[in-house]
């Protein structure tokens, strides 16, 4: 049980600067998803909580500890890698046990420890196998093992479901989520995924280019994007960024207004200025995408209810919404509240 | 799946691997059964007759000091060489792996020593280490010791392997830096996680996903020093003094092209024969055992 606090982490490789400056208190228990796009820094990120990454510059603090100068094997954390990264040449419980074994814990303790963490993962008819003879699933499974089995203050989870096929994403996220629950074990967890993000995260860290743009809650992140980038990354499909000059708005030069594909109405031509021909719509099912060209040559993309009529290709519809689901954004990206 | 090429007719793949086989056949097979049908004649000197002596030369071997001396003496040889080579050789491939700047021209240097010719590495160390006018000799006398492998049987043995052992660290290295770097690094992290420390995550992890590599250096390195390692010998010591450096295939050309034992030579290499074949299969049946591919 522990906190994990970033005070103003920086990581620079050379001269190049890749972390600009992070900060972020991590409360007892939470579980913190770090999302962005490749290159961003988030696994930069998690791996100088880990220490296998040396710390530019600011602090890493682990239960009040700083620790930016601490070995890895004493910061009392776990992680799981994407690749799993288990020990090819053991057996699932000499995997899970290898930590344990060097610890010098009791062989009677460490049986039980592996085989509790067998049973939570339904590995036990696995233990005596080697990695390569089980799914990328079960694989998954023992390197989870593997954290838990050692207790540790912190997990680290870094990209641990993208080996996997979208179907069993699916299940093992919800078993990680409901894991960590069980166990209450402050988790920091690394994905460019945005469903992962929204479904398993306390609060989230969205990145971008070394800099954490947002931090909260994934629904305030959602609904309250802090920066231009936040609002086109979380969401799909993304958000519609129109310049709001073209919209007859005067609010400074470059600035743009975002407005999510569904809180945009498709409304007979007549009923607003904006208009734009349907190029082509997705029905889904349940919701269907329609994909326009306005008039003056911007895209947007309209989310709306499956049982709506479907517009056809080159037909011509008129764009509208709520005022206050508009959101403005400055030249640089970053939001403008009114 | 794998993936198959079936060719229709037998002539293509005849055809494709006729050169080696070809090769095979009359750089192995032949002078191999040359050798096995003159193992049961004496020649004389002359090479104009040939008289069949059955298994006499093989009986008289057996019951030769000198010849069993030899077998010590290769056992003792190859092992040191194979020990020496490639533990020089995994330590600096550990070196250089960890190594960030400069790794590049550091693995170069240590290639170069591969393209010396055994019999040149064979007279660059005899220079050195030549009683009268070596450099080494001379430091090494400078601290007291007087160094004179000409008469002394543990400094020629020393001098040999360590001779023959340096060529080949470099093969070693090679092999045994890739098989350093085709670890991931991840696995070593998860250990250091784990809380392995250096040496742990060496003993446990490193060298046990290494054994690929390992075993193959090891059979490799023991043929080599059973076979390859004749130029190094006969350059710097020629099997002496009183035959402490005579391993067995220096015996075989001692025996058969100084000493004219035409039979007692082919009967030699027969042996030398069935020892390396058995070494390989143990290697192969037992060793190989403990690797994790």
């Amino acid at each position: 049980m522990a906190t994990v606090a970033l005070e103003n982490l920086r990581k620079s490789y050379g001269k190049t600067e890749v972390i600009h400056g992070v900060d972020i208190d991590i409360a007892d228990g939470e579980f913190i998803v770090i999302v962005g796009p490749s290159g961003c820094g988030k696994s930069t990120l998690l791996r100088m909580v880990a220490g296998l990454e040396t710390v530019t510059s600011g602090e890493v603090r682990i239960n009040d500890r700083a620790v930016n100068d601490v070995e890895p094997m004493d910061r009392d954390i776990a992680m799981v890698f994407q690749n799993y990264a288990l020990y090819p040449h053991m057996s699932v419980f000499d995997n899970m046990a290898y930590g344990l074994k060097i610890a010098k814990v009791p062989t009677d303790e460490i049986k039980k420890r592996v085989d509790t963490a067998a049973e939570i993962l339904q590995l036990e008819p696995y233990l005596t196998r080697r990695p390569r003879e089980l799914s990328g699933g079960q694989r998954q499974r023992v390197a989870m093992g593997r954290a838990i089995v050692r207790k540790p203050a912190v997990f680290l989870f870094d990209e641990p479901l993208s080996n996997l096929d979208a179907k069993l994403r699916v299940q093992m996220r919800l078993e990680i989520k409901s894991l960590q629950r069980d166990l209450g074990v402050t988790s920091l967890y690394v994905t460019h995924d945005q469903v992962e993000a929204m479904t398993l995260a306390d609060r989230m860290i969205v990145m971008n280019a070394g800099v954490a743009d947002q931090i909260g809650k994934p629904l305030d992140v959602y609904s309250d994007p802090a920066t231009e980038f936040v609002a086109g990354f979380i969401g799909s499909p993304p958000t519609n960024f129109l310049q709001a000059k073209r919209l007859g708005r005067h609010i400074e030069d470059g600035a743009k207004i975002g407005i999510r594909p569904e809180h945009i109405r498709l409304v007979p031509q007549t009923e607003t200025d904006l208009a734009g021909t349907v190029v082509y719509s997705e029905p889904l099912g349940a919701e269907t995408l329609v994909h326009l060209k306005l008039l003056d040559g911007q895209d947007a993309t309209v989310r709306q209810d499956g049982a709506l009529p479907i517009p056809a290709e080159g037909e011509t519809c008129g764009l509208s919404w709520e005022p206050a689901s508009e959101m403005v954004f400055g030249k640089g990206g970053s939001r403008i509240r009114s | 799946m794998e993936k198959r090429v079936t060719f229709k007719g037998i002539w293509l793949p005849l055809l494709l691997v006729a050169p080696q086989i070809v090769i095979t056949a009359v750089f192995f097979f032949y002078p191999a059964g040359q050798a096995i049908w003159q193992s049961l004649f004496i020649p004389d000197p002359f090479g104009l007759s040939m008289q069949w002596v059955g298994l006499g030369n093989f009986e008289f071997l057996l019951s030769d000091r000198f010849y069993r001396a030899s077998f010590l003496t290769t056992a003792i040889f190859s092992i040191l060489v194979t020990v020496v080579s490639m533990g020089v050789a995994l330590y600096l491939a550990v070196l250089a792996d960890r190594l960030i700047k400069g790794s590049g021209t550091y693995r170069t240097l240590l290639i170069w020593p591969y393209a010396v010719a055994p019999a040149v590495a064979g007279v660059l160390w005899l220079f050195m280490f030549n009683t009268r006018v070596g450099v080494v000799t001379w430091y090494i006398g400078l601290l007291g010791y007087d160094w004179n492998h000409v008469l002394n049987e543990g400094e020629a043995m020393g001098l040999v392997v360590v001779a023959s052992a340096w060529g080949r660290i470099s093969y070693n290295f090679l092999f045994f830096l890739a098989g350093l770097q085709a670890i991931p690094k991840s696995v070593i992290e998860a250990a250091a996680i784990d809380g392995a420390r250096f040496w742990t995550r060496f003993r446990t992890i490193v060298f046990p996903l290494l054994s690929p590599t390992t075993f193959f250096l090891l059979v490799v390195n023991i043929i080599y020093a059973f076979f390859e390692t004749f130029g190094v010998i006969h350059t710097i010591t020629g099997g002496g003094p009183q035959q402490a450096t005579t391993i067995l295939v220096y015996k075989v050309y001692a025996d058969g092209f100084v000493g004219q034992d035409l039979g007692s030579s082919a009967a030699q290499s027969v042996i030398l024969l069935l020892i390396v074949s058995v070494l390989t299969v143990v290697q192969f049946k037992y060793i190989e055992r403990r690797v994790h591919y």
